[in-house]
């Protein structure tokens, strides 16, 4: 569904990202690990067309969107949950979920009422105002806000960024849901454990380049992975 | 001396100084909504209110009011977005200082250009058949447009309050003035949403202007600077990006600095008596204005309901 072909990405005077290759299968929940400043958010920024790439392409469904700006890749369908969630602090939770709407002409009640479904703690906080809510809330407030423009593609950047691990493990049980409902799902997460245990492909990146690839399982139980992600 | 002749001593003043406050809300409203989204002070505004003054004495000389009128306010709209976007777009990535410096020239440009098709002549600003018509407001005789100006500002700010919080338009605006990056990815195109802010203000300005030279004699290059630095003044002092703010700030330099120029005739010999020789308080009612800057600064720079100061990344 996504393709990558051996992007380049300069960010902030350094080559952040060294010439990567990856590949995200429609319906799977894919998922790339990594230390900091691996360049995995620049990997995702790209994607989204707010860092222009020094060079390489970018495919979405065999079509080149490489260096299109934002609001372009959103109408294609591909959304990204930002890291730290990002939510907007003094709009209302429902005004949130609109925002993630903005590209839309059609009816988004029946999909408001879908993330509510989704997410049953945003109905009660409906108009409360966004910045007021817990981590835990928020999270789920910027994952049901990425959902309203409709994507097939959602990235993720560190979902479970300062969230307890009850919290989380909610997050990653809604990940896995959306992706029964038919959307794609391409996460960077440095909770190596639990992103591998969801995911069925993973790639690792370190400092700019993919060092390894394979199923979620079978990065897992390597002994690099397990030495230098899981601990 | 009773309530009447009390009411009947500072009445005019007050409802000048509401006036005057309430078109100075107007443009402070374009200082506050730009700086909430760019976090730049645009020094170039209170020049594109007195431009407006300009090209209504030359719209008015040329069409019939009906055409002048809103050509001038088309045309004022027209210069704030293609100053926004020669002056400031190229800029968007650039140090905040930089677009600052490029605001002030845009003040200076617009000024010496004022001069130079004026000749540095004061232009007498036309009158308006109605708006312009002297009538008696419970004894007190004062111009149309006096009266006008506080219904004319509370509807025009009812209905960006309204669009602000109710359309999509407004969400994108308080969306982006939070957090460009993350608004972009909602499919928020920035330069559209800071290009409508640059058209909401300039238009405010431009309504500002005709009321604002109704009362005043004449357009000269630098009629902008003092009402355009005032209601800078008033922007910081409701918290600059607050439009209620801006609004409270207007009407209160406006309403003070009035009283205070009819001072030396309020509290003197033929008023209250306080005093029985001219004090020349009337002098300091600019300097007013500026007190207020510093002591807002000093003692709450955030000023009545402003943001905690956030840096935008």
């Amino acid at each position: 569904m996504l393709r990558i072909e051996d992007l380049k990405v300069n960010y902030g005077g350094i080559e952040a990202v060294k010439g990567i290759s990856l590949e995200v299968p429609e319906g799977e929940i894919v998922t790339l690990i990594g230390a900091n400043g691996a360049g995995k958010s620049t990997t995702l920024r790209t994607v989204s067309g707010l860092v222009k790439p020094a060079s390489g392409k970018i495919y979405f469904k065999d079509e080149d969107i490489t260096g299109l700006p934002p609001y372009e890749i959103v109408s294609k369908g591909i959304t990204l949950v930002p890291e730290g969630r990002r939510v907007f602090p003094d709009l209302t939770v429902l005004e949130n979920l609109k925002a993630g709407a903005y590209l839309r002409k059609d009816d988004i009640k029946p999909d408001i009422e879908w993330v509510y479904s989704l997410f049953p703690r945003l109905k009660e906080r409906s108009w409360q105002a966004a910045g007021t809510m817990s981590g835990g809330e928020q999270q789920m407030l910027a994952v049901g806000r990425a959902l309203m423009s409709k994507p097939k593609l959602m990235m993720m950047d560190e979902p479970s960024l300062g969230l307890a691990p009850l919290i989380v493990k909610d997050i990653f049980d809604i990940i896995k849901e959306i992706v029964r409902q038919g959307v794609t799902i391409l996460l960077i997460e440095q909770n190596a454990n639990m992103a591998l245990q969801t995911a069925n492909l993973a790639y690792v990146l370190e400092v700019g380049q993919i060092t390894m690839t394979g199923t979620g399982k079978e990065l897992l139980v390597n002994e690099d992975v397990r030495k230098a992600y899981l601990g | 001396m009773g309530a009447y002749d009390l009411f009947r001593l500072f009445f005019p003043y007050i409802l000048s100084g509401i006036s005057i406050g309430g078109q100075y809300a107007l443009i402070a409203i374009g200082y506050s909504m730009v700086y909430s989204i760019l976090r730049l002070i645009n020094f170039a505004h209170g020049d594109v209110f007195m431009v407006g003054g300009l090209f209504m004495v030359f719209a008015a000389a040329t069409f019939p009011l009906w055409v002048a009128i809103p050509l001038v306010v088309f045309l004022i709209v027209l210069l704030g977005f293609t100053i926004e976007r020669v002056a400031y777009k190229p800029l968007r990535t650039a140090p905040r200082m930089s677009v600052m410096i490029s605001a002030i020239g845009v003040s200076y440009l617009l000024q010496n250009l004022a001069l130079y098709f004026t000749g540095g002549l004061n232009r007498m600003y036309p009158a308006f058949p109605w708006i312009s018509d002297t009538i008696s407001v419970f004894g007190v005789s004062t111009r149309r447009v006096t009266v006008i100006t506080p219904f004319l500002v509370v509807a025009l700010v009812f209905a960006l309050v309204w669009l602000i919080n109710n359309t999509k338009v407004g969400i994108a605006m308080r969306a982006a003035a939070k957090d460009f990056d993350t608004a972009q990815l909602m499919g928020i195109k920035i330069n559209s949403v800071i290009s409508t802010t640059f058209i909401i203000g300039s238009f405010l300005a431009a309504i500002g202007s005709i009321l604002f030279f109704t009362n005043f004699p004449a357009v000269f290059p630098a009629a902008g600077a003092m009402p355009g630095l005032k209601a800078f003044v008033a922007a910081v002092f409701g918290g600059i990006g607050s439009i209620p703010g801006a609004v409270i700030g207007g009407l209160l330099i406006g309403i003070v600095e009035t009283v205070i120029r009819g001072a030396d005739i309020t509290l003197g010999p033929t008023g209250l008596g306080l005093f029985n020789r001219s004090l020349d308080i009337a002098a300091f009612s600019d300097a007013f204005t500026f007190v207020l800057l510093v002591i807002v600064l000093v003692f709450r720079p955030t000023g009545l309901f402003g943001d905690k100061p956030t840096d935008k990344v």
